[in-house]
Formats: C-alpha cells, sequence, structure tokens
C-alpha cells in the first residue's frame, strides 16, 4: 500500500451547471449585489431623478441606522444567533442621551453613558446566551419587551428634542463634489469597513464563522465559545448604542416610538445580504448591500409614484428568495 | 525499567469511580517513543474513561499519570494540550465552511509580525497558507488545495484535516478516539495511511478502535482492556486477532493479572 | 437618572450572570422610580380608560387628564392601552379584563372604529356605561355616548388654512398619511382633501406616504417625494411629529420658503414648530377636556343614573403665527396654554 493519500478528482464534488451558478449566487455578496445592480439600472431608466448625486446621498442617509443595526445583527446571525432587541436597545440609548441632556447634563457624559448602557444590554444578552445556553430567539425577545418598557417608562411618554450640537453632530452635512454626505454615513460606512477587517484578518472574526459554522468542532479545537459569544452580543450591542447616536443625528429627536420595525428592517438587511440564518457564512458588505436594497426600493418606487406597500412586497419576496438559495446550496452541499 | 525506546507516557494504577461502578480499577498503561499503540477492549471495558483520563478530561481518583517520567495532573483538556498532548475525535473537529488552511490552525491563527500583527491582531494567512500546504506535504496528505472549503472534501478527507492538525501541533503525542468510526472502508484507509505518516514524524499515536483489521494494520502494540482493566500488553506478532478478540472478551486469560471477579 | 445608571457602568467589566441580574435589576428600579404608582382603596367606583397606546404623549395626556379628574371625584382610575396603534385585539382584552374588575363605567379611544365593537356590547348588556374618547365607533351609537373631536371637521379646517395660504397658486400637494385603515386618519384625510378643495385621485395630489404618525418615517417619506417631485407647495401631515419630520426634509431641500406645512392635533411641541415658523399652521384638538367629560359623565351616571348620550365635539382650533382672512383661527399663545403634551 502506498502511503500517499491519493485524491482522485471525484473527492471534489463537482460543480458544473445549475449547482454552480447557485453556488456562485449564493456566495454572499454576488447574489445581492446583482439585486441591487438591478434595482438601479431599472430606476437609473424609468425616472431621471433617481441618479442625482442628492437622491442618491439621500438613499444611503435613510440607510444610515437600519445600516449600521444590522451591522451587529450580522454579527450575531453569523454565531448562529438573532438579535430582537437590537432597534430596542438603539432607541433606549436615544432616550437617555436625550433625556438627561434635556435634563441638563454634559453631552457627552451623556452620550458616552447611553453607549454604555445599551452595551450593557449586550453583555446580559450575551452572558443568558452564552452561559446559561438560552436561545437567543428567546433572550432578545424577553429583551425586547424590558427594553422597550423601560424606554417609555423613562420617557414618560414622551419625545425629547435634540438641540445639542454634538448629540446631533452626525447628521451635519458637507458636501463631496456635489454629493451631500452626513457624518452618519461616513461613520456608518467606517463601521463596515472595521468589521470587515475584524471578521477577515483576525483571529477573533475567523473564530466567529467557526463557532456558527460548527460550535462542537469550535469546541473541539479548544476556542472559548462562551466568551466568544459573550463578546459578539456586546460589541453587538455597542454598535447598537452608536446606531443610537447616528439615530439622534438623522432624526434630532428621541422618541420612544422610533424605529419600532428596526429590527427585523435589519435582519430583513442581512438575510438579502446572503448571510445564513445558519450561521457561519455571510459577508459584511453584503449586509451593506442589502440595507442598501430595502433603501433603493423605497426611494424608488416612490420616485416611480407607486404605492409604497409594494416596497413591502418586495423586500418580502426578497427576503424569501434569499433564504430559499441559502437552503438550496446547503442541500447541494450535504 | 528496560525498554528499549523510552516512555513517553505511563499511567500507575489508575482507578476512575462513578458512584458504586467502578470504570478504571487500577489500570497501568505505558506507551513508547514513536510507537502506535492501540487500545482496545469491549463495550464497558474502561476505554473511553481511560482516554479521557489521558486527554486531561477527568481526574482519576487514584493513580499517576507520568510524561516523559514526571508525575502530572491535568487540570483540563486545554492543559493536555498546552503540553503538547493533541486529541483527535470521533466526532469531526472541523468547521466546514472554512477552508482547510484556516481549519488547520483554527483556534491557534498566526498572526502577522510587527506592529500589525501586534496592533491591529492581524492574521497572517500567506503564512498559515504555506505552513498548511508543507504540513500536508509531509504527511503525504494530498488534497485538491489548500482554500478549498473543507465541505469540498470527502469525509475521509475531514478527518484526515483534524489528524494532520492534530499532528502538526503535538509536540509529545497524538491520541485518537475511534477517528474512523464514521468513515467508510476507502475514507478509513486513508486517514490510517495518516496514523502512519504520523508515526513515521517520530510522534507516538494512542489509537482507540474497535476495528481488529484496522488495529492490525497500523499498531505496534495492543493495550487490551477489560472489566476496568488492562489485560494484556501484546503486538500483532505475538497473538493473533483471533487471540486478541478472545482475550477482549475473557474467553482467554491475558498476559497480565486476571481481574478479580 | 444620572445616578442610578453610574453603578451599572462601574460592573461593566463583570462577566458573571449576577451582573447582568444586577443590570436588569437596575434597568427595573430606574423604571419604577420614574413611574407612577396606582391601586387604591377598594370599595370605589371604578372607571376604566383604554387608550391607544402608553407612549403616544396624546393619549399620555389624556390619561394624566383622566387620573387628575377621577382624584377630583374620589373614584378610582384603571387606565389601560394597546401595545401599538392599531392593537384592536390588545385594547379587547384590556376592556374584558375591566368589566372583570367591576368598572362602573369604560372611556375607550378605539383604534379602529369597529374592533371593539363586540366587547362593548357585551359590557353594556352587563350594565356599563361605555364612552368613545377622541375617536367614535362605528356605527357611533353603538357606545353609549362619543366625546370627541370632530376629526373630519378638523381636517376640512386644515385643508382651509392650506388652501387660503396658497393664495390661488396651483397646488402640488404631498400628503404624509398615518396608519392605512385608521379612522382619524382618514376623517383628517378626507376632511383636508375637502377644505383644500381636492378630489381624491386628482393628479394635484403628487404623492402619499403613510407615516405612522412617526418623525423618521416623515422624513423619509417627504424626502423621497421631495427627489420625485421638486415642485410640491402643499404639505398634509396627519400630526406633528410626521410634520417635524417633513421640515427637517423640507429644509434640507432648501425649500421652507415654497411650501406649506400643514399639521394637526395640537401637542405644545406642535406649537413649538408653529412659534418657531416651520409649522404654518396646526388644529388643535383637547384630549384634556374628553377624559375630564368622560369621566363626569361615568361617575355622573353611577350616582344618578343618568345617562350621557350621542357626540359631544370637543372642539378643534386652528394654531397659527400667520392668520390669513376668511380662516378662522388662534394665535400661538393661545396654543401655548391650551396644547396638550
Amino acid at each position: 500500500m502506498s502511503t500517499t493519500i491519493s485524491a482522485p478528482p471525484s473527492d471534489v464534488k463537482p460543480k458544473r451547471g445549475f449547482g454552480s451558478i447557485l453556488q456562485t449566487l449564493a456566495r454572499p455578496p454576488i447574489g445581492s449585489l446583482i439585486v441591487l445592480i438591478a434595482f438601479c439600472v431599472i430606476f437609473s431608466i424609468v425616472t431621471n431623478t433617481f441618479l442625482a448625486p442628492s437622491n442618491l446621498s439621500l438613499v444611503v442617509q435613510q440607510s444610515v441606522i437600519v445600516g449600521t443595526l444590522a451591522i451587529g445583527e450580522t454579527l450575531v446571525i453569523l454565531t448562529a444567533g438573532i438579535d430582537l432587541a437590537n432597534g430596542s436597545i438603539a432607541v433606549l440609548g436615544t432616550i437617555i442621551a436625550g433625556r438627561l441632556v434635556n435634563d441638563g447634563y454634559d453631552a457627552l457624559g451623556c452620550l458616552v453613558l447611553a453607549i454604555v448602557v445599551c452595551t450593557l444590554v449586550g453583555v446580559v444578552s450575551g452572558t443568558l446566551v452564552s452561559r446559561l445556553k438560552l436561545p437567543p430567539f428567546i433572550v432578545t425577545l424577553g429583551l425586547l419587551g424590558i427594553v422597550t418598557a423601560a424606554t417609555r417608562l423613562i420617557s414618560q411618554g414622551g419625545a425629547f428634542p435634540v438641540t445639542d450640537d454634538l448629540l446631533s453632530w452626525t447628521g451635519n452635512v458637507f458636501t463631496l463634489g456635489t454629493t451631500p454626505v452626513t457624518y452618519g454615513m461616513v461613520i456608518m460606512l467606517g463601521l463596515y469597513a472595521l468589521i470587515w477587517y475584524i471578521l477577515t484578518q483576525t483571529a477573533w472574526g475567523r473564530q466567529v464563522y467557526a463557532i456558527g459554522n460548527s460550535p462542537s468542532a469550535a469546541r473541539l479545537v479548544g476556542i472559548p465559545v462562551g466568551r466568544r459569544i459573550l463578546s459578539v452580543y456586546t460589541f453587538a450591542a455597542l454598535l447598537y448604542g452608536l446606531g443610537a447616536w447616528l439615530a439622534l443625528g438623522r432624526i434630532p429627536n428621541a422618541d420612544p416610538n422610533a424605529l419600532q420595525t428596526a429590527n427585523l428592517d435589519s435582519i430583513t438587511a442581512v438575510v438579502i445580504g446572503g448571510t445564513s440564518l445558519f450561521g457561519g457564512r455571510g459577508n459584511i458588505w453584503g449586509t451593506l448591500i442589502g440595507t442598501l436594497i430595502v433603501g433603493v426600493l423605497r426611494n424608488g418606487l416612490t420616485l416611480v409614484g407607486i404605492d409604497p406597500l409594494w416596497q413591502d412586497l418586495v423586500t418580502g419576496v426578497l427576503v424569501i428568495a434569499a433564504v430559499a438559495l441559502d437552503q438550496l446550496s446547503r442541500w447541494r452541499r450535504m | 525499567m528496560t525498554a528499549m525506546t523510552s516512555l513517553i507516557m505511563e499511567t500507575r494504577g489508575i482507578v476512575k469511580r462513578y458512584g458504586h461502578v467502578t470504570a478504571l480499577g487500577g489500570v497501568d498503561f505505558e506507551l513508547r517513543d514513536g510507537e502506535v499503540l492501540a487500545v482496545i477492549g469491549d463495550n464497558g471495558a474502561g476505554k473511553s474513561t481511560l482516554v479521557k483520563v489521558l486527554s486531561g478530561a477527568i481526574n482519576p481518583d487514584e493513580g499517576e499519570v507520568l510524561l516523559d517520567g514526571q508525575a502530572i495532573h491535568f487540570s483540563s483538556p486545554l492543559d493536555a494540550r498546552i503540553r503538547g498532548i493533541e486529541t483527535v475525535y470521533q466526532e469531526l473537529a472541523v468547521a466546514p465552511a472554512l477552508d482547510i488552511a484556516s481549519n488547520l490552525y483554527l483556534g491557534r491563527e498566526l498572526r502577522r509580525a510587527g506592529p500589525l500583527g501586534r496592533w491591529l491582531r492581524m492574521l497572517d494567512k500567506p503564512k498559515m497558507k504555506r505552513e498548511a500546504q508543507r504540513h500536508m506535504d509531509e504527511l503525504k496528505f494530498r488534497l485538491p488545495g489548500i482554500t478549498h472549503a473543507v465541505e469540498d472534501l470527502s469525509g475521509g478527507q475531514r478527518q484526515g484535516v483534524a489528524v494532520a492538525r492534530a499532528a502538526v501541533f503535538a509536540r509529545k503525542l497524538v491520541i485518537m478516539d475511534e477517528p474512523t468510526a464514521a468513515l467508510g472502508v476507502r475514507e478509513t484507509g486513508q486517514v490510517l495511511d495518516l496514523i502512519k505518516a504520523i508515526r513515521d514524524r517520530g510522534l507516538p499515536v494512542i489509537l482507540i478502535s474497535h476495528n481488529m483489521p484496522n488495529v492490525f494494520e497500523v499498531a505496534d502494540r495492543i493495550h487490551v482492556m477489560r472489566l476496568g482493566r488492562r489485560v494484556a500488553l501484546t503486538d500483532p506478532k505475538s497473538h493473533s486477532m483471533a487471540d486478541v478478540v478472545a482475550i477482549m472478551t475473557g474467553a482467554m486469560p491475558g498476559t497480565d493479572p486476571v481481574p478479580e471477579a | 437618572m444620572k445616578r442610578q445608571m453610574r453603578p451599572a457602568a462601574i460592573s461593566f467589566r463583570c462577566k458573571s450572570l449576577l451582573a447582568s441580574a444586577a443590570i436588569l435589576g437596575l434597568m427595573t428600579s430606574a423604571a419604577v422610580l420614574t413611574g407612577t404608582g396606582s391601586a387604591r382603596a377598594a370599595d370605589q367606583i371604578i372607571v376604566g380608560l383604554v387608550t391607544k397606546t402608553d407612549v403616544n404623549p396624546y393619549f399620555v395626556k389624556l390619561r394624566q387628564a383622566a387620573a387628575a379628574e377621577a382624584k377630583v371625584k374620589g373614584v378610582k382610575l384603571i387606565a389601560r392601552a394597546g401595545k401599538f396603534d392599531g392593537d384592536n385585539e390588545g385594547q379587547v382584552s384590556a376592556m374584558e379584563s375591566l368589566i372583570s374588575a367591576g368598572a362602573k363605567g369604560i372611556m375607550v379611544t378605539p383604534s379602529n372604529s369597529s374592533g371593539v365593537l363586540n366587547i362593548v356590547k357585551e359590557a353594556r348588556a352587563k350594565g356599563i356605561i361605555v364612552i368613545a374618547l377622541d375617536t367614535a365607533t362605528d356605527p357611533a351609537d353603538a357606545v353609549d355616548a362619543t366625546f370627541a373631536t370632530d376629526n373630519f371637521q378638523a381636517g376640512v379646517q386644515q385643508g382651509q388654512y392650506a388652501r387660503a395660504a396658497l393664495a390661488g397658486k396651483t397646488p402640488k400637494l404631498a400628503m404624509l398619511d398615518g396608519t392605512p385603515g385608521g379612522t382619524v386618519d382618514t376623517f383628517r384625510h378626507n376632511g383636508f382633501l375637502k377644505g383644500i378643495g381636492i378630489a381624491e385621485g386628482d393628479p394635484a395630489i403628487v404623492g402619499k406616504q403613510d407615516t405612522n404618525g412617526q418623525q423618521d418615517k416623515g422624513q423619509t417619506g417627504m424626502e423621497n417625494l421631495l427627489s420625485a417631485h421638486p415642485d410640491i407647495n402643499v404639505v398634509y401631515t396627519i400630526n406633528e411629529p410626521a410634520a417635524e419630520g417633513a421640515y427637517a426634509a423640507i429644509r434640507a431641500a432648501g425649500k421652507t420658503k415654497s411650501i406649506v406645512l400643514t399639521s394637526i392635533d395640537g401637542g405644545c411641541l406642535g406649537v413649538k414648530y408653529v412659534a418657531a415658523g416651520k409649522i404654518a399652521a396646526t388644529v388643535m384638538q383637547f384630549p384634556k377636556k374628553m377624559a375630564q367629560q368622560g369621566l363626569d359623565a361615568i361617575v355622573d351616571y353611577a350616582k344618578t343614573g343618568k345617562k350621557p348620550t350621542g357626540f359631544i365635539d370637543t372642539g378643534s382650533y386652528i394654531i397659527t403665527g400667520t392668520p390669513l382672512p376668511g380662516v378662522t383661527a388662534k394665535d400661538v399663545a393661545f396654543g401655548e396654554k391650551n396644547c396638550w403634551g
């Protein structure tokens, strides 16, 4: 017997025809990028306003909050978790900062405190998920209720207009050529780049993928799975806290009613972006593209004059299509 | 002790009880440098308990474990790993979506030298690929390409990746707990070849297996467990497969003292 | 608040369950401390109040006014609410529990004018007086009486002001609606169109967006509408948060001069926006009055057996800083004095 292990070509599963197209589309963010480009092409043909720099800037501005929350959501989903509380955590952040600044406290301190409190909520959910092994869906569903109630009790039913320059700074605009750009947009894109780096260029990121992909393997090779999961939820909640700051810049009013659908919107963006709800597969740029797809649809359909309810319908179709594609490519891999 | 080669790992009188059940009733064990030692035994003979003691997963109630002649105490499997002992499990310890090189270095990723690695904690992907390829070549483990996702590999190759990882990082010895139990015949052959390649590198291997033909193909010596004791320490040359099975099941007396009823 | 949050910040590095429990505890205690106490002795007349949500300042004020009036009259008020605007099911279960609690009368602001009909019938069959506040039921005589703004009429006022402000210019109307299917939303929408003199489906309506009465959606909707139709010159908004969002979009587009932004509701924040010139005019309604009058009617019934009937309009006024000829309006000072929330 030869001591060489032969690897005949048949050991590698063939990738041809339909299967290979499927695999390519399922590899994030290729499929979602195609969809985004297709919508952009369609809207730039049927309207003459879509491609205007100010309009494109608008689409991104409108995507800043959900886009940022979706970054944290991506991290959580990569570990095969889910976070239903991200929007409510961000609202808690806006209310804490908004109310305390209204009460006359120092803006920087209030902002930092708000972000710290948001992060602590992540410590709570991360601890419950990683130490008590509670299902993330239930933990974050519970926190959604708790955080929402806390927010409303703190706000006493009122909203707090934000006049402070620091809190609303992220909404300030500068121009790049003729394109208006807000600092919030820059921060969001910067966060995407940062998370891309962390996910793809550091051991932490690679281990996050491994934990979502195969938690038992991650444990067997000695990755501290519990600690990593705790850090993911904590880090995600820190991003939600930053999302709160971006929200105050976009809408300079801390309103307990705001962002009620942000959790589902961000999950939508992550899923359309090609990240698998089963964990371990996905791409952070896909999430940005998923967010932009929803923004482009909302904007484009308004420009065309189509009832905005169609946006929800098309988004729903895309979500199901994205998950179906993921599932199909999973079956092919098995 | 007048062994031809030095003993890498040794246990003396290991006892492990679970309530009233005595899983290990005073087990002696020895692993020589550069050998493949098979540990066999019927279900309930105490194989897996012994392996857990050797890999640091559990602590014995009595007796001592020696590594390179030094008495040691493992606080956890991680502790055993730090001391150079790697374990391969029956369960596939690979992340299917990650590529081969990433899986090889999973949990032990290499960082770049200099500030990029120290401050930005940047992975040294080229080096990991290069090293992974070098190790695979040394083990004569041919793979479609170090950047292929593990899920593109056959079951035997996937387990091969886990075995290779153990071989790369083990400094003292490799423990393999039923590594081929979930594999087909041809795939099993691939893993057995790897085990031989590891031995050829000079690393001793403890192979726990149910499969007699496998054991007789690769083992230098065979440690037979029965009722929580070692009943024989033999080798494929002095006993036939049928004899070993007979010792294992109690139909034939072993070479070591017979356990009291 | 600041004090209570600090210890939580210190425990940031703790990773144990204890820490998480402590944080949860802090959040809860902070919440409880800022919350309002309720529940007192038995043997009192119990009056129930079911509002649309607990978070809209409009309903918070309505509840507070009812609570204050209940104190004056020495009755016990149990206030419940739906979870969100449109939560019919939540309102029905709230009414069910109020019936079990032995309420003499129930005031309800129906999320949907037909959503609570069955439970209202059940309550009345048990001799409980049911009064609709803010929003009429359909049919209106399903309840004993309704204390509300005539929202259609209020919408008409808003529309009339808009028409006067356009001063003969051809309207290019953007409509920032509330929630599709909402009763009040529909009355206001239709009233506005009647007041401005545009029929539904007229091309003068260049676009509509649903805002759920929220600022962020108002802003996003208005931004997109302005991108599509830079020539918009008049805007209808369902309430002032939506109007504030619209204003942010209009200001960013540099069109504050060319667009007449109108709203409706009369919240104190809305009056501030009017005073600041962000909103041209808003139509104010009087939730405190509804709550006071409704509660008084129930107490009266409990004591004397006399029932109120029919629709009692609690009135609405245009509040504006720039009064226009031919449109009856009140000034900002009146608005500041009478606003809710």
